[in-house]
């Protein structure tokens, strides 16, 4: 049986918030909480969730720029926490990231050959100076976007073309893994489109896995084959894209699918209908505040991800 | 198929278009120059006395006059020029060594005892008014130039330092850091590489603001007697000799008193203006 | 019946040195009371600066010649004066980030009372009764108590909400939502859409809503207007535009969403991106990019056809087809 690519365990991120008074009790926030997966090369994993869902902090974790408080993520088998800081820098050059806005995510004052040669740098440090250039020159022809590119700034391109940059920087030590944290949110739906093809033309081209982060349901779908659906930070359901979209299993998943508006829905559907819950710090399901179908178990005990028609669901009220 | 780079207008306009900065400029060239010239000329020599010709008002021989020791005081002019500059040069730039230093340490390791450390230090120092800081530490080490120019760097240090962590702070929120260290980027690189840059024109502007500040302190601790020390000519002692003789020769306080205000103008002048060039020079075009 | 809003040829330009550089050129709609409508567009589109147009609200430096009508009456060019008794009163706008919307130092309650004292001149007392109630409508549990709540102290969806209450306080005619969803989660999203739906229905009123998430204008949306480049490019039932569209950009648009049903396979994107308006030709904004165009194109506006019930700004007959 084949290594997966990337795998997490139990994954925890915790993060200390300010004390409530002077002598009160610290509080927690949990952001991302006993979260696994298995991710084999080849493949693409959607994370969907919305804000506070936890999925950006999964994705700092994947790629080791934060330490888990609890479990282990592993590339290749092989256990990042474990690794000294330059055997780390050296397994780096196998996966890296691309950011959601197109703007903060490249240097202003750094010419787009130096953006993008940056991995490189660490990566390869003999190249000569004209051998990176080549290789940046080589990536930006990958992108489609053209040479004279090499001397500019960023500020000079539109945010479409900023991403391309960004995958650019991203591909250009030959990594296996993609993590993209929501890429496409920022951008129109016309260059939306194209930046999505030429994803998936380079994840043909070069043999890509991706990890693929959005709160859009349709691009999410439309890009990945498994997909981990999130909310404060705990996994509620897990499994074929097709397959959870299609018969979501969880209340969550079940909103989340009916909220899209669709552009042939007929104004009012028939949707599932969260209740006001505000914050529920408590005990039990993070989701019992909302779910409309919430039982006092519900209140009490937390959820396990259990299996479920070929899929995983974190419910007391399903399987 | 993505089409060629679009080639969005830049928002930053020529330095020249900036009135602020033309102008600071000049003024600061000018005071720049004349002292420069005093190095190798001045039309009398500054420290000569003449008492024969004491408080003479201004003449062919004479442009500004004479102070009550004869003296010239356009060749005293020149040479506080020279003082005044090198003060503020070396105190400005002792301030910005120490205090960008500081700050980007305090920036890069925020929340940890260090960055706290730093900005406590910073907040003591500022706790006691400029000036009351200088002629502390002057009264302390001595009078004197290198005295003052220490003070007065003394206490740019927390100013520089507190600039350089909030400036450094926003450019490790932004994404890029992340990238960078995604790379394998250590901090002191990313340091160096992405945010020493990026906030380089904020360092730069504050600079100018402090050196203003500074010829004013060390015309007020050369007034108090704690600055440059006689018979070295300097603005501020020339100020507080000129009271005595209000009476018989007023022209003798609003020649360095013009010297000091004009100075403070054009450091003030020339910070607007760079400030004005640096920020909208990052034009953002539309996604 | 006439209209309640009619626009004629509304363009809103920037006064620069050269030539005068136009936001939205030549734009047309008519609205009735009760009747909803839609602006979809994406960045550059002018939608936004159409929407602050309608209040009276563009930028200084910006010039808005044409004609826009309201309730029979003409608001070009802008009398500051009768702008301000008609905003709040009888047009009222939502915006895309309920927190920088709201003041942050005063009291929900409050802010929503202010429009009712400002324009009806009502007692502090009575206004804030009414408050609680519009709260409660928006679907604020517990309204009479958080009356008293700061900004802060809600969420983003409860904020919007409050928003809304804001906007209901005078009973306008028409009621203006520019992008109020794309700030929040889709599952609030979905409630508050559901909310303004009901809302407009129940008081009949106008509603203009403004977005860049075709779901959303569907949702909302009996009849619905394309902008692209400050140029209206198709308008019509929602429907049928989303359904059999006619422009090659609505086409385009409609095709390079990743639809849910439509898995993997390409999209088909539109090449290229939306020019600068100070680079943006005489003619059909969407020239450059449109696959059909000719010279024509390029240098004039093309005239309107009708097609069903769908009016359709090209010059090519074959593209429309």
């Amino acid at each position: 049986m084949t290594v997966p690519l990337v795998e997490a365990r139990g994954l925890t991120r915790r993060y200390p918030l300010k004390r409530k008074g002077l002598l009160g009790p610290r509080l927690v926030l949990t952001a991302v909480d006993d979260v696994s997966f298995s991710l084999m090369a080849g493949r693409s994993l959607g994370i969907v969730g919305e804000s506070g869902s936890g999925k950006s902090t999964l994705a700092r974790l994947v790629m080791a720029l934060e330490q888990p408080d609890a479990g282990s993520v592993s590339f290749n088998g092989e256990n990042l926490a474990g690794l000294s800081g330059a055997a780390l820098r050296d397994r780096r050059r196998q996966f890296q990231m691309v950011f959601q806005d197109p703007f903060s995510s490249l240097d202003p004052r750094m010419t787009v050959s130096h953006v993008v040669a940056e991995p490189l740098e660490v990566a390869e440090p003999t190249l000569t100076r004209s051998a990176r250039r080549d290789k940046v020159a080589a990536m930006l022809a990958a992108v489609s976007l053209p040479d004279e590119a090499l001397d500019r700034y960023p500020h000079e391109f539109s945010g479409g073309q900023r991403q391309r940059i960004a995958l650019a920087r991203a591909l250009v030590t030959g990594p296996r893994l993609v993590v993209a944290d929501e890429p496409v949110s920022a951008l129109d739906v016309s260059v939306q489109a194209q930046v999505l093809n030429l994803m998936a033309d380079l994840k043909e081209a070069r043999g890509l896995t991706y990890l693929f982060i959005s709160h859009n349901l349709a691009v999410v779908e439309h890009v990945a084959d498994d997909v981990l659906v999130l909310y404060r930070g705990r996994v509620v359901e897990q499994g074929e894209t097709a397959d959870v979209f299609d018969n979501p299993a969880h209340p969550y998943t079940r909103a989340l699918v009916d909220s899209v508006p669709g552009i042939d829905a007929a104004g009012a559907r028939e949707r599932i209908r969260l209740k006001d819950g505000g914050r529920h710090a408590g005990a039990g399901c993070g989701f019992a505040g909302r779910c409309p179908f919430a039982a006092e178990r519900c209140r009490i005990e937390v959820p396990a991800l259990k299996d479920h028609n070929g899929r995983k669901v974190a419910c007391h009220l399903v399987g | 198929m993505a089409g060629g780079v679009a080639a969005a207008p830049r928002a930053g306009r020529s330095p020249w278009r900036h009135p602020s900065f033309v102008i600071g400029g000049a003024i600061v060239g000018c005071i720049v120059v004349v002292a420069l010239v005093s190095l190798v000329w001045t039309p009398w020599p500054a420290t000569k006395m003449n008492i024969p010709h004491k408080l003479l008002g201004p003449s062919a021989e004479h442009w500004l006059g004479t102070d009550h020791f004869g003296r010239d005081v356009a060749s005293m002019l020149m040479v506080g020029a020279r003082n005044s500059l090198a003060v503020g040069f070396v105190a400005v730039g002792i301030g910005m060594l120490f205090g960008v230093t500081l700050g980007t340490l305090s920036a890069a390791k925020s929340g940890t005892w260090l960055d706290e450390a730093i900005m406590r230090s910073a907040d003591f120092t500022f706790a006691f008014p400029a000036v009351l800081s200088a002629v502390m530490i002057t009264a302390l080490l001595g009078p004197g130039v290198v005295n003052a120019i220490i003070a007065i760097g003394i206490y740019n240090i927390p100013v520089f330092a507190r600039l350089t962590r909030s400036g450094a702070l926003q450019v490790w929120a932004k994404d890029f850091t992340l990238a960078a260290r995604a790379a394998g980027k250590t901090t002191v690189q990313i340091t160096l590489r992405h945010v020493i840059p990026n906030i380089g024109g904020l360092i730069i502007v504050q600079g100018t603001v402090q050196f203003a500040t500074a010829i004013l302190a060390e015309a007020g601790l050369s007034y108090l007697g704690l600055g440059t020390q006689p018979p070295n000519p300097s603005w501020g002692r020339m100020l507080f000799e000129a009271q005595t003789y209000m009476q018989r020769q007023p022209l003798l306080a609003v020649f360095p008193g013009l010297s000091i205000a004009l100075a403070v103008l054009g450091c003030n002048l020339l910070g607007d203006g760079l400030r004005d060039i640096f920020d909208p020079r990052v034009a953002r075009s539309r996604a | 019946m006439s209209a309640l809003l009619s626009t004629a040829n509304l363009t809103i330009a920037l006064e620069s040195g050269e030539a005068p550089v136009s936001i939205v050129r030549g734009l047309n709609l008519t609205l009735n009371a009760g009747e909803t409508l839609g602006i979809v567009g994406e960045s550059g589109s002018g939608k936004s600066m159409t929407a602050l147009a309608l209040m009276g609200l563009i930028p200084s430096a910006m010039r808005a010649s044409g004609s826009l009508r309201f309730e029979g009456q003409e608001l070009l060019p802008y009398d500051e004066a009768r702008m301000t008794r008609l905003r709040g009163a009888r047009i009222a706008m939502i915006f895309q980030e309920p927190m920088t919307a709201l003041n942050p130092v005063h009291r929900i309650g409050r802010q929503i009372a202010e429009g009712l004292m400002l324009h009806e001149g009502t007692g502090e007392a009575a206004a804030l009764a009414e408050a609680a109630r519009l709260l409660d409508r928006v679907g604020i549990s517990q309204a009479a108590e958080r009356l008293g709540a700061y900004p802060h102290e809600l969420s983003g969806g409860q904020r919007q909400r409050v928003m809304i209450a804001m906007a209901l306080a005078c009973r306008p005619e028409l009621l203006i939502a520019d992008e109020p969803t794309s700030a929040l989660d889709v599952t609030v999203q979905a409630q508050l859409l559901e909310l303004i739906r009901d809302v407009v229905a129940e008081r009949t009123m106008a509603l203009i809503i403004i977005s860049h998430d075709l779901g959303v204008v569907a949702e909302l949306a009996e009849r619905t207007i394309v902008l692209y480049g400050g140029a209206v490019m198709e308008e019509g039932p929602t429907r049928a535009l989303f359904t059999a569209p006619h422009h090659p950009y609505t086409r385009g648009l409609i095709a390079a969403l990743p639809g849910r049903g439509r898995r993997r396979g390409r999209l088909t994107a539109i090449a290229g991106s939306v020019p600068p308006p100070h680079l943006m030709a005489a003619g059909c904004p969407f020239h450059g990019r449109c696959k059909y165009s000719g010279e024509d194109c390029r240098v004039m506006m093309p005239p309107v056809t009708q097609l069903g019930q769908s009016l359709v700004h090209c010059h090519r007959e074959e593209a429309i087809h």
